[in-house]
């Protein structure tokens, strides 16, 4: 794939992604298009993106064609599990030298490629370009092909040069390079007219392993995880689904929609966070697929989970019924989250509206009802007032903010990306209301804000 | 005499190496109202910063030039300029570090010219120090970007003075955690004597509680301070990568320095301790004779399962020179030795041979050893191997307090001998079983 101006636009202005209508024809919304500013601090580059779209390919090779930072500083960070190979933790990298970039690296990159095949035989290999190796002119797709002719194996170049943009517009340079090289390049050996695709679902803290027997409790299978825990074989075969569903992000909305184009498969957007999401999803997915004997077994199923998690959540309920929370996350999340925290009795007193749609907020509206607060923009500062401001019991974001919450003694839950607890599913709900109980009813509250009894004392009084 | 290898191969399989402005980073974070700025896109700032906050479980102040495919094209001056006005503006900062990334090097910008044409339109920004670093991401590795930013302060910042005969400059390398150098400042004020340290992670990433609100770091040397280091009567300096600054101060003010490059076993302690006696004149504080008579106590109870132990290292260079040292001080043999970018230590170091090279090289050469040492990203080496791992270096995101831990002086010297010894003490126990 080649990374034209003409291509990062239409990845920046995708029609299918709500950001870019729904606006009446007033320009274009600036979530997707915009660009940190100098003297900012936060999120990644392009190349992060394509990698964390991608890397939870787990029985790939992901080798970062570039100096020594954009892997020597990153690789094996990512909270994707696999339930197979391990391969895709480890890290690959050309790690340039002044020489190579006087030189140019692309004989490096052929020799790379050609010695992880040999000494790693992994499922395919995928290449990404940063931006020193952009600047200096390698072409990335020339020697992927070249050493995929040689290897015997697929080499998938990702043109993910941090300086083209944010870490969302690289997600989707990563779901680019899946459509273009990997999608349709295999069949499958059999199919069934149950079988789906997930897009957008990393299995972060292992989350997916919460909802995958659902799905197979009722029939559904899941021809590929686009990407977590996610088969190249799997991948290059999953046009061949029946339905895409995209789990809780807009990162990848490309890939739904073009393969809806090429291969006539449609997609839902779905969440898997809190009871309500959940058993929505389940519906949806049953209604699109069409079969009424499913969606029988999708109502004995909602049925029969919810009775269970009712009974699991009870002691929880009682101990989380009208704590406050501030919640500071992205997108689709905000509302997703807030109906997960009513589900516990807990009220929502302000969320961010930072990377959702109208759509997004119209729900969030509905939801935190007319004394709640939009954020539309935050830093620690900001985020400190509104908590004193709501006399919020506690902060839920992402681990960007731990330290704010932290720091002012404040509790705490993590909910992006790094996080150790998954809260998919219905099993997830149980566990993100422990957690969320432990954070709010932990001693150490009490302790850290105390101060030191002789820095309150009167000097003099001390001694009765 | 080592010799030293460096693999010939294209590909580098878990790097050990981190890139040098992490480094620079690392070493600004050392000093008070600071914000490091990486001129950069901004993933390279959004992965060092992940990378400290993992390391240290602490707010990182760090900020990005946020270049852009245009901007790298049209050249970096705007956006230098806007970050430094964007981060007066909203962080208040006493100090900006300013370091180059991959991307700007390979660019070319001529960051001197653009600094001084910034400060002749901004004549408000006159009295804000900005310490520029050059740290390209191709070039050498943490190690290098730390002591090439303790350079830049030390050439940029201090002004001449007075000699005051009980003032000390020391200087700490990328080897020394914020335990370590809070360790080493107790021990030079138990000679009254007054050490500026660059930098001081022991005020800033320590991991402490306070009222900040941590848009720039919290503590670390001040800018008085530094600017009073000319002043000082002697340099004590912590990490041969340090030589450089050391050698900085001595040109420029004639302050004389010695370099320790260890502090973790007892020779170099003796000698750290005797050295502090003859520049205070002071005779050794009594506790030092008691902690020393424990440390050597401890050395017996743990010989026994230090000596001809196997254990191989994949750490930086001052550090693997001192683990080194430590480890043959105590009767264990190296069986391998890998680090990350080049050092005079190197060839001196008392192995066969050391391997600038990757954890893959590391993972071959290590197999059969007793015990091994180095960051988080070998624990899965260690469960490969099944061979019990120490952690050290950076980073270490699976253990807590590393802001705290020491292992310097005698109490952390004794400190490294029990960790040690408890890991081989277990591990014989467990093969006993069997």
């Amino acid at each position: 794939m080649k990374l034209t101006q003409g291509k990062i636009n239409e990845l920046l202005s995708e029609s299918a992604c709500e950001h870019n209508h729904k606006k009446e024809g007033k320009g274009k919304n600036k979530s997707c298009t915009q660009v940190a500013q100098p003297g900012a601090a936060q999120g990644g580059c392009a190349f992060d993106g394509a990698m964390i779209a991608l890397v939870p390919i787990t029985d790939a090779a992901h080798l970062v064609h570039g100096p020594i930072a954009c892997a020597g500083n990153s690789w094996g960070s990512r909270g994707s599990q696999s339930s197979g190979s391990m391969l895709y933790k480890m890290g690959f990298t050309t790690d340039l030298s002044e020489n190579d970039i006087i030189f140019g690296g692309e004989k490096k990159l052929y020799k790379a490629i050609l010695e992880v095949k040999e000494r790693y035989s992994p499922a395919a290999v995928f290449v990404y370009s940063t931006c020193v190796t952009a600047l200096i002119g390698d072409d990335l797709d020339a020697v992927c092909q070249k050493a995929s002719e040689k290897a015997g194996v697929p080499v998938v170049p990702v043109n993910s040069p941090g300086f083209i943009g944010s870490k969302n517009l690289g997600n989707r340079v990563g779901g680019e390079s899946l459509l273009e090289y990997v999608v349709g390049s295999q069949e499958p050996e059999y199919t069934t007219p149950y079988d789906i695709n997930l897009i957008g679902e990393y299995n972060i803290a292992g989350e997916l392993w919460g909802v995958l027997p659902l799905f197979e409790k009722l029939g559904i299978r899941v021809l590929a995880q686009i990407t977590g825990d996610g088969r190249y074989r799997d991948i290059a075969c999953s046009h061949r689904a029946k339905l895409n569903v995209m789990i809780c992000s807009k990162a990848l909305i490309n890939m739904a929609r073009k393969m809806e184009e090429r291969y006539g498969i449609p997609y839902v957007e779905e969440s898997f966070y809190g009871v309500a999401d959940m058993n929505r999803c389940l519906r949806n997915i049953a209604a699109k697929i069409g079969d009424r004997n499913l969606q029988e077994r999708v109502e004995i199923l909602i049925a029969e989970e919810t009775a269970k998690l009712d009974e699991a959540l009870a002691p929880y309920r009682a101990r989380l019924k009208g704590k406050r929370v501030v919640l500071y996350t992205g997108g689709v999340k905000s509302w997703s989250i807030i109906s997960a925290a009513k589900d516990l009795g807990m009220e929502v007193c302000a969320t961010s509206t930072k990377k959702s749609t109208e759509e997004d907020k119209a729900r969030i509206k509905e939801l935190l009802g007319k004394d709640g607060i939009m954020l539309e923009k935050g830093n620690a500062q900001e985020l400190l007032r509104v908590i004193a401001q709501t006399r919020a019991d506690m902060l839920i974001a992402g681990g960007r903010n731990q330290y704010t919450a932290l720091k002012a003694k404040i509790p705490f839950l993590d909910i992006n990306q790094e996080r150790h607890h998954p809260y998919a599913g219905y099993v997830g709900m149980v566990e993100m209301a422990r957690e969320l109980d432990e954070a709010l009813h932990s001693p150490v509250w009490a302790q850290v804000r105390k101060p030191a009894p002789w820095a309150t004392a009167e000097p003099g009084l001390a001694i009765d | 005499m080592a010799t030293i290898a460096t693999r010939r191969k294209s590909v580098a399989v878990n790097p050990l190496k981190q890139s040098q402005p992490l480094g620079s980073a690392l070493a600004f974070l050392g000093l008070k109202g600071m914000m490091p700025l990486f001129h950069g896109s901004q993933g390279c700032t959004a992965f060092a910063k992940v990378m400290l906050v993992r390391h240290f479980r602490e707010a990182i102040p760090l900020s990005t030039t946020a270049m852009t495919e245009v901007s790298t094209v049209l050249g970096g001056e705007d956006n230098v300029e806007q970050a430094i006005l964007t981060l007066v503006e909203k962080s208040k900062p006493e100090i900006i570090g300013l370091c180059t990334t991959g991307l700007t090097e390979t660019r070319g910008d001529d960051m001197q010219g653009i600094l001084q044409s910034i400060r002749k339109r901004h004549p408000e920004l006159y009295d804000l120090p900005i310490v520029f670093v050059s740290t390209p991401d191709f070039k050498g590795a943490l190690q290098d970007g730390f002591a090439a930013t303790v350079e830049s302060i030390v050439k940029e910042l201090p002004r001449p003075g007075e000699t005051r005969p009980n003032q000390i400059t020391l200087l700490v390398s990328s080897a020394f955690a914020p335990g370590d150098v809070q360790a080493i400042k107790e021990m030079i004020a138990d000679f009254g004597l007054t050490a500026i340290v660059v930098p001081d992670l022991s005020l800033s990433m320590d991991g402490h509680l306070d009222d900040n609100s941590g848009s720039v770091t919290s503590g670390g040397t001040t800018l008085a301070e530094l600017r009073e280091i000319g002043s000082s009567v002697y340099a004590l300096v912590l990490g041969e990568s340090m030589r450089g600054a050391a050698e900085a101060l001595q040109k420029q003010f004639g302050i004389p320095y010695e370099v320790f490059p260890s502090l973790s076993n007892l020779d170099a302690i003796d000698s750290f301790i005797e050295g502090l006696a003859d520049l205070s004149g002071l005779p050794v504080p009594e506790k030092y004779y008691r902690q020393r008579a424990q440390v050597q106590d401890a050395m017996l109870d743990t010989h026994f399962f230090f000596g001809r132990k196997q254990v191989s290292l994949a750490l930086e260079p001052d550090l693997l020179w001192s683990t080194v040292h430590f480890l043959q001080s105590m009767g264990s043999e190296i069986q391998a030795a890998v680090t990350t970018t080049k050092s005079p230590l190197l060839e001196a170091l008392p192995v066969e041979s050391v391997t600038i090279g990757d954890l893959e090289d590391f993972e071959q050469l290590a197999a059969g050893s007793d015990l091994l040492i180095g960051n988080s990203h070998v624990a899965s080496i260690s469960r490969r191997l099944n061979t019990p791992l120490y952690r050290m270096g950076f980073p270490i995101f699976d253990r807590l307090g590393n802001g705290q831990r020491s292992t310097v002086g005698y109490r952390g010297m004794m400190q490294l001998l029990f960790d040690l010894g408890n890991l081989f003490l277990e591990q014989e126990e467990s093969h006993a079983k069997h």
